[in-house]
């Protein structure tokens, strides 16, 4: 199917959901106009006051903020990640006996942590932070420990009769390997940074995306808290697009990645 | 008579043996507590400028005795010696062509090649010179840049051929390194193997189980029994000329001949080998 057909189709399904919206909201087929416009609001209401918040600078500061506390938890948890991943499994003992705990934590819905840390870590940035990181560190700890593990025993022999010593082995074998799947599970965990920041926010801040949504949802004001959905929805999409970018220059060496590598 | 002298040369040459394998055997220990033996007690010796091919059916444990004279399996039994000296830990002489993928694939053909240099102290320019003469001599000098995945099945041999020769080692060992090419491939990457082993004769050991392939390679090809407990029961000198090329040796009376005797050898294993092999999964 050719791009273009694939984006009118997209933008097909864009059309027909708000034109459902829109009748639903503003005929009577359905309901009295008034009461469903309480429930849902319309569509326009929506845009419109997208439109208005985006235009004012209020929601700009949210937003940075928001986008503050996410970039700190992706940075701490992934970089705690990485590190205790791969002392984990390069150390067989460790791994077992801390399996069962790290499991148990892992398991935890990370939301019921959330008071907990806003009473530890304040109703500032960083209990936010510290959910997103309980969130990022996980995936990015299975995956690096995966990634060291799944080294393919052929290349490790390989390089080991190329004459690589341990630490040799450690920055050319395990090290990439472990990276190209912490990478390939880049979407998620930055996805995942973004949710713990606006869940932070959203059980209890000052400031943020999630704390203006929390705001609308207090004065049953349906068309701000679907305004800052749809805000939230369009960062996550941008955000989502520029891990694709660097994804694409960071795994080249992938098959199915990108064939316009080499040249001659 | 310069046929005669070379061959003196030759002989002279290889008077010194580069791998020595000495009542060689490996035996696993099973979760039932049981022994497997995979190779009974073995001795072969490879001398250098040698290429000894060794033949077997399918799980025969010639991988296996190639892996010990590699240092990558220790022996359970008997002495492997590399060039006069006991080996301890990996053979740090050798260069091993695996049979399956063995590229890093996060690194591109010519820093594969490189590799082996710069983590033996080469300074990087340098390695990268070197490792782009080598991808020359492999026939990739314009695929220097590309990633394995980006290769075919030849040219990723092609590429791990050059790894191994970068570091120069003085022995190379080769575990069915063309079996998963097609038959055409395989010929071309056979003649390529022959040209580059020309040029210094190491010593090379080669393990495959196409008979074909090992005569038109070697001098000696070497016939193992059917595992477990697999023994070497045959040791044939191939007497054809070199330089060879495979297509047309093929066709030799010669070749034919030594064909039909190592075969009535091997036949009888493979035979076996198979037997076994359907008794085990009927």
């Amino acid at each position: 199917m050719s791009r273009t057909r694939l984006l009118a189709l997209q933008v097909l399904v864009a059309v027909l959901g708000l034109a459902f919206w829109h009748v639903l909201t503003t005929t009577p087929l359905v309901g009295d106009p008034r009461k469903m416009q309480f429930f849902f609001s319309t569509p326009w209401d929506v845009l419109a006051r997208c439109a208005r918040d985006l235009a004012g600078g209020e929601i700009w500061r949210h937003l940075l903020i928001t986008l503050t506390e996410a970039l700190l938890a992706f940075v701490i948890g992934a970089g705690a990640g990485i590190v205790i991943g791969f002392w984990f499994a390069r150390q067989e003992l460790l791994a077992a006996v801390f399996d069962p705990y790290v499991k148990a934590i892992n398991a935890l819905p990370r939301v019921v942590l959330a008071p907990i840390f806003a009473l530890w870590f304040g109703l500032g940035i960083w209990s936010k932070v510290a959910l997103g990181v309980t969130l990022v560190f996980f995936i990015v700890f299975f995956n690096v420990y995966q990634g060291v593990k799944e080294v393919s025993p052929v290349v490790l022999s390989n390089a080991r009769m190329l004459g690589m010593n341990e630490r040799q082995l450690m920055r050319h074998v395990y090290w990439p390997s472990a990276l190209s799947w912490m990478f390939s599970s880049l979407h998620t965990s930055v996805g995942f940074a973004l949710v713990g920041a606006v869940v932070g926010e959203y059980l209890g801040s000052s400031a943020g995306l999630g704390y203006t949504i929390q705001q609308a949802e207090g004065v049953f004001d349906v068309t701000g808290v679907f305004s800052g959905m749809l805000i939230l929805a369009a960062v996550v999409i941008i955000v989502d697009s520029l891990v694709t970018l660097v994804e694409r220059r960071l795994l080249v060496w992938r098959p199915g990645q990108t064939a316009e590598t080499a040249r001659g | 008579m310069p046929e005669a002298v070379t061959r003196l040369a030759e002989r002279a040459a290889a008077s010194r043996v580069a791998v020595h394998l000495s009542e060689v055997s490996i035996a696993y220990q099973l979760k039932d507590g049981g022994r497997y033996e995979a190779v009974a007690p073995a001795t072969l010796s490879v001398s250098e400028g040698e290429l000894v091919s060794i033949v077997g059916p399918t799980g025969c444990g010639k991988s296996t005795l190639l892996n010990a004279a590699a240092g990558l399996i220790k022996p359970s039994s008997g002495r492997v010696e590399v060039l006069g000296r006991p080996l301890e830990g990996l053979n740090a002489e050798a260069g091993y062509l695996f049979q399956q993928d063995a590229l890093m694939p996060w690194k591109t053909a010519i820093d594969n090649v490189a590799i082996g240099l710069e983590v033996a102290g080469t300074p990087r320019r340098q390695a990268l010179e070197t490792a782009r003469g080598l991808l020359g001599r492999v026939g990739l000098r314009s695929f220097a840049d590309r990633y394995p995945h980006q290769l075919s099945g030849g040219q990723k041999k092609r590429v791990g051929l050059a790894q191994i020769l970068a570091r120069g080692p003085k022995i190379l060992l080769m575990d069915e390194p063309f079996g998963p090419l097609d038959a055409q491939t395989r010929i071309i990457m056979g003649d390529l193997l022959l040209s580059l082993w020309q040029q210094d004769r190491k010593a090379l050991m080669f393990v495959t189980h196409d008979l074909e392939e090992a005569i038109a390679l070697s001098d000696r090809v070497v016939v193992m029994s059917s595992g477990p407990s697999s023994r070497l029961i045959g040791d044939f000198r191939i007497d054809l000329p070199r330089p060879r090329n495979i297509a047309d040796i093929r066709v030799e009376p010669r070749f034919h001949a030594l064909h039909r005797e190592i075969w009535n050898t091997l036949k009888v294993e493979v035979q076996r080998a198979y037997d076994q092999g359907e008794g085990k999964d009927a």
